[in-house]
């Protein structure tokens, strides 16, 4: 085909100019994401680093800003997910060896897939509905470490399920024939086999399974996480509240020097949770093209 | 073994159940004093006043109104960025802003909460000074903000399946990437992007920290986004951060209101989860 003429040529050039236009466009909109998490970040860090002290790290909360720590509320954090975390593991993975090496494909089988994809698009207070009435009042476990951590461990176990479900369905099946050629059975292919090679999966599921739950807050409002509490938590069935929690009591208060201590909160909160993701992240990176 | 694992299965469906039974059985004490009628088309939400009026449709415009305002945002940025990232950019910036969104998406959102109240609102109020210390617009707007990565990400996978082959054929006939995009991959991803949409939209409904912090507390019918709105997920947070009496109707309203939620996000999943399997294409 021939664009010689002088319209053609004037058409290409439009249409490729066109194309530069959106090109720049779609980066604008991707920086986007990169920008807003650059300013919330920064924004953040400006707000509260300078109240992020070694007071701010071991005092309990007070009226006054220049006195409030997040002591308690770290420890509440620590309480409940040193409940969630094996909890979480076990039942999570599980379900995946489950569903991956056990289950035909069954109607039944079918509808805990079918309900783990539901579950995990449920709003995350809704979570907090069923804990307040399942484990705070019918179970009589009050607004409880354990109330709260039972609760944190149904909202999480979706992301867990699925990452393992994942990383399980990566182990080449060669893997498994080899293990049942040389005579093991069905459960120690899973344990010696199956396990080990999707391992590294099945850490990064739970690690961001685990971030979840320390960033949550609404569910454990419903569940009765309590704001001002001036003592450290005893045992599991102490009341508590935990660092989320924490940072939005002190958002929330009028004083102007409260939304700095807020921040400080956030900034260690965020330390936290993204070193988490990242170590998550890269072991993903590391290990997703091993097979 | 299998038994004691499939035991474990059985959680995630007892939770569903779970959900299920206590949102109806509570909810049911709810509707035994109030009709189902008044609460669904009535227009004043004021459970705490002397005189309390259950109409939920305020609850629900402000949940409309702060997602209507989310989706401005996240839905044309989080499809652009998909397509940048799947058709545009070079593989080692996609390397670097993959895990830049991930970040984003992993940040908890009483973060993004206090950033709208914060740094957005008194940003957005040196240009309109009328705008309330609550209001919808900056707490939408942060909420769009909270789901770009997961409509950019899911949009992602949908176009990153579309086969190589196809755009090859498109390229060979001089096509430019912009053509490539969005006569050839996009209709191809359809599916796999109007999916991600609702499924950003009903996180969007279902976000209760942002609309808590930034949006406030004021059941309002209006759809002015500079108002403070209330949300059905910021009403049972303040419902139940208080110390209402246990068995009142007040308690019982976050059990109504928990079950409308609950409602139209299941609808909003269901339906994406339709069309993302009736409407795709195979190859």
């Amino acid at each position: 085909m021939l664009l010689n003429s002088p319209q053609d040529q004037a058409r290409v050039k439009r249409r490729r100019r066109k194309n530069q236009l959106f090109h720049f466009i779609f980066f604008v909109s991707t920086f986007f994401g990169v920008v807003a998490l650059a300013i919330l970040l920064l924004q953040i860090l400006i707000q509260g680093f300078s109240w992020l002290d070694w007071q701010f790290l071991t005092s309990f909360s007070s009226r006054k800003p220049e006195l409030s720590g997040i002591k308690v509320a770290m420890v509440g954090t620590i309480w409940m997910m040193s409940v969630t975390a094996p909890l979480t593991f076990i039942i999570g993975v599980s379900t995946a060896i489950y569903l991956e090496e056990y289950a035909r494909d069954t109607w039944f089988s079918r509808l805990i897939q079918v309900n783990i994809a539901n579950l995990a698009g449920v709003p995350s207070i809704v979570f907090g509905l069923l804990g307040l009435t399942v484990f705070v009042r019918l179970f009589g476990l009050g607004n409880s470490i354990l109330a709260g951590a039972l609760t944190m461990t149904l909202l999480v176990l979706p992301i867990i399920i699925v990452a393992s479900q994942e990383a399980i369905r990566g182990v080449p099946m060669s893997l498994r024939h080899a293990s049942f050629a040389l005579g093991a059975n069905r459960w120690q292919t899973i344990v010696r086999v199956v396990l080990p090679s999707s391992f590294p999966g099945i850490l990064t599921g739970s690690i961001l399974s685990m971030s979840r739950a320390i960033g949550e807050t609404a569910p454990l409002i419903v569940v009765g996480a309590v704001a001002y509490i001036a003592f450290l938590p005893e045992n599991l069935l102490s009341s508590f509240t935990v660092m989320p929690i924490q940072i939005y009591t002190w958002a929330g208060l009028p004083q102007k020097d409260f939304q700095n201590v807020a921040g400080a909160g956030i900034i260690l909160l965020l330390i936290m949770l993204l070193s988490m993701n990242a170590i998550a992240i890269f072991l993903r990176n590391k290990y997703q093209k091993k097979h | 073994m299998p038994n004691l694992l499939m035991l474990f299965g059985i959680i995630s469906i007892l939770t569903t159940a779970g959900i299920v039974a206590i949102l109806l059985a509570e909810s049911s004490g709810f509707f035994r004093e109030i009709s189902f009628i008044d609460f669904i088309t009535g227009t004043k939400w004021t459970p705490l006043f002397a005189d309390p009026q259950f109409g939920v449709l305020p609850l629900i415009m402000g949940t409309f109104l702060v997602t209507i305002i989310a989706s401005i945002i996240a839905l044309p940025i989080g499809l652009f960025s998909a397509i940048y990232l799947s058709e545009y950019a070079p593989t080692k910036l996609r390397a670097i802003l993959k895990p830049v969104l991930e970040i984003l998406a992993g940040i908890p959102t009483i973060v993004y909460g206090f950033f709208a109240l914060t740094f957005v609102t008194p940003l957005i109020k040196t240009f309109i000074p009328q705008l309330g210390q609550f209001n919808a617009l900056s707490a939408g707007i942060v909420v769009g903000i909270m789901i770009v990565p997961m409509i950019s990400s899911l949009s992602e996978d949908a176009m990153m399946a579309v086969p190589r082959s196809l755009r090859d054929a498109a390229y060979a006939l001089g096509s430019t990437k912009l053509e490539v995009a969005y006569k050839v991959v996009v209709p191809a991803a359809l599916s796999g992007i109007v999916a991600s949409f609702v499924l950003g939209l009903s996180r969007a409904v279902g976000e209760t920290m942002i609309v808590t912090l930034a949006a406030g507390a004021l059941p309002n019918m209006s759809l002015n986004p500079l108002q403070s709105v209330q949300t059905l997920t910021a009403y049972i947070v303040a419902v139940s951060g208080g110390d209402t009496q246990h068995g009142s109707v007040e308690y019982l309203t976050i059990y109504a209101v928990g079950i409308t939620l609950f409602a139209i996000t299941l609808t909003m999943n269901l339906f994406a989860r339709y069309i993302s399997r009736k409407f795709r294409e195979e190859y």
